[in-house]
């Protein structure tokens, strides 16, 4: 019995969307090192759209996955459909993640819905 | 695969794994039945006694069977806690990086009224005798303090607590459950009155240990239901894993030596491989340690991430990181020397034995640097500390 599902493992051993946007027009960090998991997001947003995002995780197996999956989610849509993005949609997409690592998948939501934040912020 | 998790447990040696399988099959007979051949039983349960006694120069009546070093340790605990109460002795010395058999039956005492003082541990991962000898107050019942630790492995000054308890008339117990097998222990020297031990430590079965406890160290039985152990602790005797225990123990204690040698070279080899990982420290005292422990922490990464990857290589080690244990905080015994949440999320215990290769030393140090170097690559901590936004703390 594997602490993980195979779609877990799949997004942490090969994480998609991993690492920074330079000229990123929106930037979510979420999470804090002494609860040991930090996720960094960074969006590039045209005419509304998620054109590209990448990510920064600081954190065990199931945040890389969440975060990995959240950012395929979210590519290539609408910013109002990335912001109704939920943990439990990413959850599910990765076959679920045990009960106590549910948190992971909160965290994935909170660093996009924080990164959109930070581009409404930008935008008024 | 390369095994570096000796610490969490051991592989059974093939003679307890013979002795014990054998006796399952053939000498079935409940020690407590008259007929010869449940005496048959009694015979080898109570040959095991006297040899794990003689290995630890104790007295064979000394010796109690439990199901592991978890229930010695509640044993141990509770049996001093009751003894402190009639006397009207309600306090309890110990530290903060015992085990949790210590310190959750700890926690459970003080809500019974029992008061209890935690001795720092040191950024060494050492305790002070004078420290414990300062928190010794006259209406202590027991001090109890680890031989050795079961993450970061520091071995602690144990003979010189355990004159300072007989000193001042107070029980000390050692929970050994990492120590015994690995270095030499004994009770007499050690000036100890109850140690603990577990079976699967040293390359016995799981499941079984015992506790010692110095005559006229009277212990509570946590068991009720029958007069094994006579009364100190009710149920049939696993009497094939007693057994397979004990040889393991007499085998653990005949190559100590010369496997010793092998496995500090081996550990020094990988403290020094790790070394070379920048922002990275070890835990606790680089010799004062088991032979076969090394634990460091990495910055900027987290332990679960880490010990999945070296899984992926076929390389089994633990951590101390929240996300190992199923709770948000790390670590309780690297907490306890100091390092903080951040930093304590990164570490990894490798725990060998002189079973291990060059060639898997060598893998293992590639393999560790490797996996932190790709972690680091897209951590959010480490291109902070990089660029200069965050200090190093290591």
């Amino acid at each position: 019995m594997a602490l993980y599902s195979e779609k877990v493992m799949d997004h942490f051993r090969n994480p998609r969307n991993v690492g920074v946007i330079e000229d990123a027009n929106a930037i979510g960090e979420v999470g804090n090192a002494k609860c040991g998991d930090i996720m960094k997001m960074y969006l590039k947003i045209e005419d509304g759209i998620i054109e590209d995002v990448k990510f920064e995780t600081f954190g065990c197996g199931s945040a890389i996955a969440s975060s990995s999956m959240a950012t395929e989610m979210i590519k290539g849509k609408p910013v109002e459909e990335a912001a109704q993005l939920s943990n439990k949609a990413v959850a599910e997409a990765l076959d679920g993640l045990p009960d106590y690592k549910m948190h992971c998948s909160v965290l994935a939501e909170e660093a996009i819905k924080s990164a959109l934040e930070d581009y409404n912020s930008k935008k008024s | 695969m390369i095994y570096a998790d000796n610490a969490a447990t051991t592989r059974m040696s093939d003679a307890a794994y013979e002795k014990m399988t054998s006796l399952m099959k053939d000498t079935y007979g409940n020690a407590s039945s008259l007929y010869s051949f449940g005496q048959r039983s009694k015979e080898i349960l109570e040959d095991a006694r006297e040899d794990i006694a003689n290995i630890i120069n104790a007295d064979r009546k000394e010796i109690l069977f439990t199901s592991g070093g978890s229930e010695a340790d509640n044993q141990a605990i509770r049996s001093a806690a009751v003894i402190g109460k009639r006397k009207g002795k309600m306090h309890i010395v110990s530290s903060a990086f015992e085990h949790h058999a210590v310190l959750h039956t700890l926690r459970a005492l003080k809500k019974e009224g029992f008061e209890v003082t935690l001795v720092d541990v040191h950024e060494d991962g050492l305790i002070r005798p004078s420290e414990v000898e300062e928190a010794i107050r006259d209406d202590t019942c027991l001090v109890t303090i680890m031989y050795a630790n079961n993450e970061i492995g520091t071995i602690q000054p144990i003979e010189e607590i355990g004159a300072i308890c007989k000193k001042k008339d107070v029980l000390f117990h050692t929970d050994a459950v990492q120590a015994i097998g690995h270095i030499p222990v004994d009770v007499i020297k050690d000036n100890v009155d109850m140690l603990s031990a577990s079976g699967h430590k040293f390359n016995g079965p799981k499941g079984v240990g015992f506790l010692y406890a110095r005559k006229g160290v009277p212990l509570t039985s946590l068991i009720e239901g029958g007069a094994q152990e006579k009364g100190r602790r009710a149920g049939t005797e696993n009497v094939p894993a007693i057994a397979a225990m004990a040889l393991a123990l007499q085998e653990s204690v005949d190559k100590m030596e010369e496997a010793n040698k092998t496995i500090v070279a081996k550990r020094n080899r990988i403290i020094e491989g790790f070394s070379e990982i920048e922002h990275s420290a070890i835990n606790g005292d680089a010799t004062k340690r088991l032979p076969g422990n090394v634990n460091f922490c990495f910055e900027g990464i987290e332990g679960e991430s880490l010990l999945l990857l070296l899984d992926d290589k076929g390389i089994m080690a633990s951590s101390g990181s929240a996300c190992t244990s199923g709770s948000l905080d790390p670590s309780h015994v690297l907490l306890a020397i100091g390092r903080v949440h951040d930093v304590a999320h990164g570490s990894l215990r490798i725990s060998i034995d002189e079973t291990i290769s060059d060639e898997d030393v060598e893998e293992i140090i590639k393999s560790v640097k490797e996996v932190v170097e790709y972690l680091r690559g897209f951590s959010p901590i480490w291109r902070d500390l990089v660029n200069g936004r965050k200090e190093f703390i290591l």
